[in-house]
């Protein structure tokens, strides 16, 4: 058993982190995980940038007393991590608001009722016949809509 | 079927990205532009904290297309929600200590952002992370009392002045014959709060604007029904 050291430890960490993001966007079937799959992914992301030139040497890029310390941590990745942390907290807002307008206007954030319920919609206001088989049985979703949302 | 598809493409990925990391230096990599940073930061801009003199000397220009994507978020999400509704509405009974707690803690989260906003130049924090805990400070007692209005025309008008005074910093360099958001006022004396020429300005811009965007945004989704 070889046990890694710490920048192996914290470098499967990210990956694991951006692996679980992507994996709950892919697999799930509810709006909000798939939001939350993406912070998850935004996070492994970030530790992922700082990590490319840290060391367990390196100190914070601060200047204390005048002197310059010889193991001072990039601050270019720190820079760009702190942009993107902003950026991903706006896209995160956005997102949870088109979630919130989405609930609003179709009662249900399941992945697949809102693909049935989107192409009826779309189909509806361009008015073409949906193909379906007389002997399907017909979605719930769609049957219990009343009339669309539009 | 789906979830097949799915997992066969996730380990296709983990498959990928393993290939892709294994010869990688992570850790051992010299920075070569950093260290340059960190050498000639301190004489070039005169901040304490490297991090600030990337964020606003070195790489200005971008943190400021960076507000102005989190202004087309919050814009975009402020157009996605509904208007906020006028009339005032019954608070829900919050408890003493929710209560109690919102009020003890507004003046201590308003001096803690100023403070961080304030020596962003000089210790870990700076514009962003202040204007996170003073839109903080402005949305506990929102969470505390559910009914109470706030105004979001002041916000508005809070945000829009930051930004104008962020860009108004960028056009004085470039008055005084140097490039967009140069650094003016020469650098100062290293760690002294008043150093670093017109950084601490710009990040103080930067705090108000991401505040005072988040508190409005924070504010208008506290405001949005979930069922309507």
């Amino acid at each position: 058993m070889i046990i890694p050291d710490s920048n192996t430890l914290l470098l499967i960490a990210a990956l694991g982190l951006i692996l679980i993001g992507i994996g709950g966007m892919v697999l799930s079937l509810h709006l909000l995980r798939i939001i939350f799959g993406l912070a998850l992914l935004e996070s492994g992301a970030n530790l992922l940038l700082i990590l490319a030139t840290y060391s367990d040497r390196s100190v914070a890029p601060i200047i204390v007393g005048g002197k310059i310390p010889a193991h001072m941590a990039d601050p270019i990745p720190q820079a760009l991590v702190l942009t993107a942390i902003v950026i991903g907290v706006a896209v995160l807002a956005l997102a949870l608001s088109l979630a919130l307008r989405i609930q609003r206007a179709y009662g249900t954030l399941d992945v697949r009722e809102l693909r049935a319920r989107l192409d009826q919609d779309i189909a509806a206001e361009a008015g073409i016949n949906l193909p379906h088989s007389q002997d399907a049985p017909r979605s719930p979703a769609v049957v219990n809509a009343p009339g669309g949302a539009s | 079927m789906r979830r097949l598809s799915s997992l066969l493409f996730l380990a296709g990925l983990v498959t990928l990205i393993i290939a892709i990391f294994q010869p990688l230096p992570v850790g051992t990599a010299t920075p070569a532009v950093g260290t340059a940073i960190n050498h000639a930061a301190p004489e070039q801009v005169g901040a304490a904290n490297l991090v600030t003199a990337v964020v606003l000397a070195y790489r200005g220009f971008d943190t400021l297309l960076e507000l102005t994507i989190l202004f087309t978020a919050a814009m975009a999400a402020g157009w996605v929600l509904d208007k906020p509704r006028n009339e005032a509405r019954p608070d829900p009974d919050a408890g003493f200590i929710l209560l109690a707690a919102s009020d003890l803690l507004f003046p201590l989260l308003l001096i803690l952002g100023l403070y961080v906003i304030l020596h962003g130049h000089l210790t870990p924090g700076g514009g962003f992370q202040g204007g996170v805990v003073l839109a903080l400070a402005f949305f506990l007692p929102l969470l505390a009392r559910p009914g109470r209005r706030i105004d979001h025309q002041l916000f508005s008008l809070v945000e829009g002045l930051a930004g104008a005074a962020f860009i108004g910093i960028g056009l004085a360099a470039m008055l005084n014959g140097q490039a967009f958001l140069a650094p003016l006022f020469g650098t100062g004396e290293l760690g002294a709060l008043f150093s670093a020429g017109s950084l601490p300005l710009l990040y103080i811009a930067v705090g108000l604007k991401v505040g005072s965007e988040l508190a409005g945004l924070l504010a208008h989704l506290a405001e949005t029904e979930a069922v309507g």
